[in-house]
């Protein structure tokens, strides 16, 4: 592949951002040029969003220059931003749902454009890209593909001379994302400079021409992916040899079923989301099962009805062959089921609260020493805190500092430790290692197997395919509310369970264990 | 131009305790330039509205008679406002249980025995929470917006305060005044020390009461779910803790202190139900637990601060000639004040030269 030679589009000159005296971006530098697929790799929190952030005007850098075509910009907010030529998609969407497409576009072009221009012109964007879209579709009745779509499109019609993604295919099947791929790579022979910001090594080694690799908001280096390996990049990303998991090779097959779902059936949790649909599986004591699908197919829904936060009829969810569906989140906990929830912050932790407080948040009722009567025992919720940081190896910067205050890893060993700490029969996991360094993520998948070695019967929920090929024995695949059959791990490969990702598959009949 | 507010990456906690002394140091200021706007010296105002009235004993006595139905709905507001319920109504509460309070020796003036106070105190404890129970649970069961419901409540608890002293609880030998018949003697609470002033043991009540609150949210599980739920409602769904019965727990606990304030009113300090039980002491409660940090054991003091404003504002009518409104002036420049530290404590205000969002190219 050839850059287009078009000079130099974007240029940073020792670009820093603090908070406080966290610096978030240390005297940044690195260059675009027109039609070039520039990566920018990096962990969670190495400080890539805030760069873009800068870049798109949301934020301010403390110090540095911004050169836009040589000449240094100050962008203040996000109009001045796409007045350049800076066009954005983000990783979390800002749409409106019940709006439609051309309305939402409409939103963000000059005001004095007609709504019907601006489908017409949509619409022939859409197709000469390959994004097919419908202008008077409301954006609840689209898929996550397509809202990206929409996003994507909103930005070529302002005719951007740079495009940043934020990590764009973390909610894409691979089967979509090839496809992405080619819009990219088409608008980049147009001249049109690409920002790929992304932590899957894969994609960035297929997509982009060159790489800057930040490391605690520091850039530790630039490459040429395709000359690279996963591996040389990884240790660029995260610094220091990558644990390996060690694998076991247990059968599970004739063990006692623990989690068992029988024609599970839910609304969503609000008007616009997936419910779950005659859903039917068992996990066995001392397996791993793992449950693959893009994010709002209905695992918040399931993750709810497993854990009781939400109820549902009694015999759709059993434990130990215990009717448990109509129990609350309190009572499953005494029957030794233990959950960790996708959001670690404002879910599974009170962000403002200590740790020691965040332990009375779920162990209450099943530590005898937690109270006297009435009356929380302060001192026993200190030392369970500590028994959790030591056994899991939770590194915080005082003796009991806020949740909100260590970082995701670390937090989510907490998180894990608590709820496994005491033994557990069945734990729940909904998205395991989401926005967790890389040497975290393996301690806690290896957490995970050596419950499961234990005896736990073991149900991960994860976006990451990787994850879920190297730790679980068994795999479905959900989709639009409803799951796959499971298939032993190594009966399986990746493009399988990503066709499932899209809903093409058969769904389950009747009970299967 | 525009203000821009940018959050504190950390907010200087000395400062979290620190914003109320400053919030009511600003008040003071603020009151003083006032009163001399109003013709006043302002050393000379200031010291008639907030150091005569506690200068001698007997006005001690009054303060604490004002301060005890604030404390006391001050604390139950600090636990319905840290749980996420905003129960505005507390002064409809202590209405309803005012009347249901003395209910017992207006209908039955007969019977005289020392049953007869601590009944009327739980009687009046009952009302309050029945009160608070109505919009607990239009916002449990339709999701109906509870700052409007217990707000116009109280409009409901004045007509019908009204209507029964004027109607059928007006007193038979009263010569048609609109007041009730006058409680006897088993029927009112004790003075504290009758040589010196008018205060009762009503006072003790409050301060025992706001103390139990405080180690209850301090302490016990019940408080940890109050905090998380106000907090983190997702987490506390995670925890177990149920958020609609949270609504009513708030609620009814608010309700229950708003009666008990309002029976020790009458019981205390009147001695007979009139047309207006309260000055207002429902919503000054709202200030109080904002000034006392959400902490019942702050609303203590913030109940003692806000009560000399009521003082002062009767001093201010007396030896100012000015009208007994400007109490309540002060009690708005203080919550202002206070409320206007905090937002600064946890923001930074920017000025910002670029043009807001204009449509981009």
């Amino acid at each position: 592949m050839t850059t287009n030679g078009g000079g130099t589009l974007l240029a940073l000159d020792g670009i820093s951002k603090y908070y406080g005296s966290f610096k978030a971006n240390d005297q940044i530098n690195f260059a675009i040029q027109a039609g070039e697929i520039h990566a920018l790799l990096g962990e969670n929190g190495a400080g890539k969003s805030t760069l873009v952030k800068m870049l798109y005007g949301s934020l301010q850098p403390d110090e540095g220059r911004i050169l836009w075509q040589g000449k240094p910009v100050h962008i203040s907010n996000p109009a001045e931003a796409r007045a350049l030529g800076v066009g954005m998609v983000f990783q979390h969407f800002s749409l409106f749902d019940a709006l439609t497409v051309a309305e939402n576009i409409a939103l963000a072009m000059p005001k004095d454009q007609k709504l019907s221009d601006i489908a017409k012109r949509l619409e022939a964007v859409s197709k000469e890209y390959g994004l097919p879209l419908k202008a008077d579709a409301r954006i609840h009745d689209l898929s996550v593909g397509e809202r990206q779509r929409v996003e994507i499109v909103r930005c070529l019609l302002q005719e951007p001379k740079l495009l940043i993604l934020d990590e764009p295919t973390s909610v894409l099947t691979p089967q979509e994302s090839e496809d992405l791929f080619k819009v990219l790579r088409r608008l980049s022979s147009e001249g049109t400079a690409i920002l790929y910001i992304s932590h899957k090594l894969a994609e960035v080694q297929a997509l982009c021409q060159n790489a800057t690799i930040l490391r605690h908001g520091k850039v530790v280096g630039e490459c040429v992916p395709a000359e690279e390996t996963p591996l040389s990049l990884a240790k660029m990303m995260v610094g220091d040899d990558i644990h390996e998991i060690a694998p076991r090779a247990t059968t599970s097959d004739g063990a006692e079923v623990i989690l068992q779902v029988s024609d599970l059936t839910a609304d969503g949790l609000t008007g616009f989301e997936t419910s779950l649909k005659h859903i039917n599986f068992g996990v066995r004591m001392g397996e791993v099962a793992g449950i693959a699908g893009i994010a709002g197919n209905g695992q918040s829904e399931l993750f709810a009805v497993l854990s009781g936060e939400r109820t549902s009829a009694p015999d759709m969810v059993k434990i130990n062959g215990e009717p448990v569906g109509h129990l609350s989140i309190l009572q499953r906990r005494k029957k030794g089921a233990m959950f960790v929830s996708e959001e670690r912050l404002g879910h599974a932790a009170v962000p403002e609260m200590s740790l020691s407080d965040n332990v009375v948040l779920t162990r209450h009722g099943l530590e005898k020493d937690l109270q006297t009567g009435p009356f929380i025992r302060h001192g026993t919720a200190k030392r369970l805190k500590d028994k959790i940081a030591q056994m899991f190896d939770v590194r915080k910067g005082n003796d009991d500092p806020t949740a909100m205050s260590l970082s995701g890893g670390n937090l989510q060993k907490f998180v894990l430790g608590r709820e496994v700490m005491a033994g557990a029969k069945l734990v729940i996991v909904n998205q395991p290692t989401w926005g967790v360094d890389a040497g975290s993520a393996a301690q806690l998948r290896q957490n995970l197997i050596d419950l499961a070695a234990a005896g736990a019967a073991i149900l991960v929920i994860s976006q990451d395919l990787d994850e879920l090929f190297e730790i679980s024995d068994r795999l479905a695949t959900m989709a639009e509310g409803e799951l796959s059959d499971f298939v032993p791990t190594s009966q399986t490969n990746r493009n399988e369970v990503g066709l499932k990702m899209t809903g093409a598959f058969v769904p389950a009949e009747g009970a299967s264990a | 131009m525009r203000l821009e507010l940018i959050k504190r990456s950390a907010p200087a906690p000395a400062m979290r305790f620190l914003s109320p002394l400053l919030g009511l140091f600003l008040a003071l200021i603020a009151g003083a330039i006032m009163f001399s706007a109003l013709g006043k010296a302002p050393d000379r105002a200031l010291y008639a509205f907030f150091i005569e009235p506690i200068s001698e004993m007997w006005s001690v006595h009054e303060l604490l008679i004002k301060a005890a139905p604030l404390i006391l709905m001050g604390a139950g507001l600090c636990i319905c406002f840290q749980s996420n319920n905003w129960n505005i109504g507390a002064e409809g509460q202590m209405i309803v249980g005012a009347i249901f309070g003395a209910a017992l020796p207006i209908l039955l003036p007969d019977v005289q025995n020392f049953l007869i106070l601590p009944l009327m105190l739980i009687f009046g404890i009952m009302g309050g929470m029945l009160y608070g129970f109505i919009p607990a649970l239009l916002k449990a069961k339709f999701k109906t917006n509870e700052i409007l419901t217990s707000l116009m409540l109280v409009y409901v608890a004045q007509m019908l305060l009204d209507w029964i002293v004027r109607g059928p609880w007006r007193n038979p030998e009263g010569l048609n005044f609109p007041e009730s018949r006058r409680f006897h003697e088993w029927a009112r609470i004790p003075e504290m020390m009758p040589a010196d002033g008018r205060a009762n043991w009503g006072f003790v009540i409050a301060i025992v009461v706001a103390i139990a609150l405080g180690v209850m949210l301090a302490k016990s599980l019940k408080g940890f779910e109050v905090k998380v739920i106000g907090t983190s409602p997702k987490a506390a769904q995670f925890a177990g803790f149920d958020a609609k019965k949270m609504i009513f727990f708030s609620f009814l606990l608010a309700g229950g202190c708003a009666g008990l304030a309002g029976i020790i009113e009458v019981a205390g300090a009147t001695g007979q139900l009139r047309p207006t039980v309260s000055p207002g002491y429902g919503f000054t409660a709202i200030i109080v637990a904002y000034l006392g940090r959400l902490n019942p054991i702050g609303a203590i003091v913030a109940g003692l601060v806000l009560a000399l404003t009521y003082l002062g504002g009767e001093a201010a009518q007396i030896s100012l000639g000015l009208s007994d409104k400007i109490a309540r002036v002060f009690q708005g420049l203080i919550l202002f004040f206070v409320l206007a530290c905090d937002t600064l404590i946890l923001y930074k205000i920017r000025l910002s030269f670029g043009a807001a969002q204009k449509g981009a190219a």
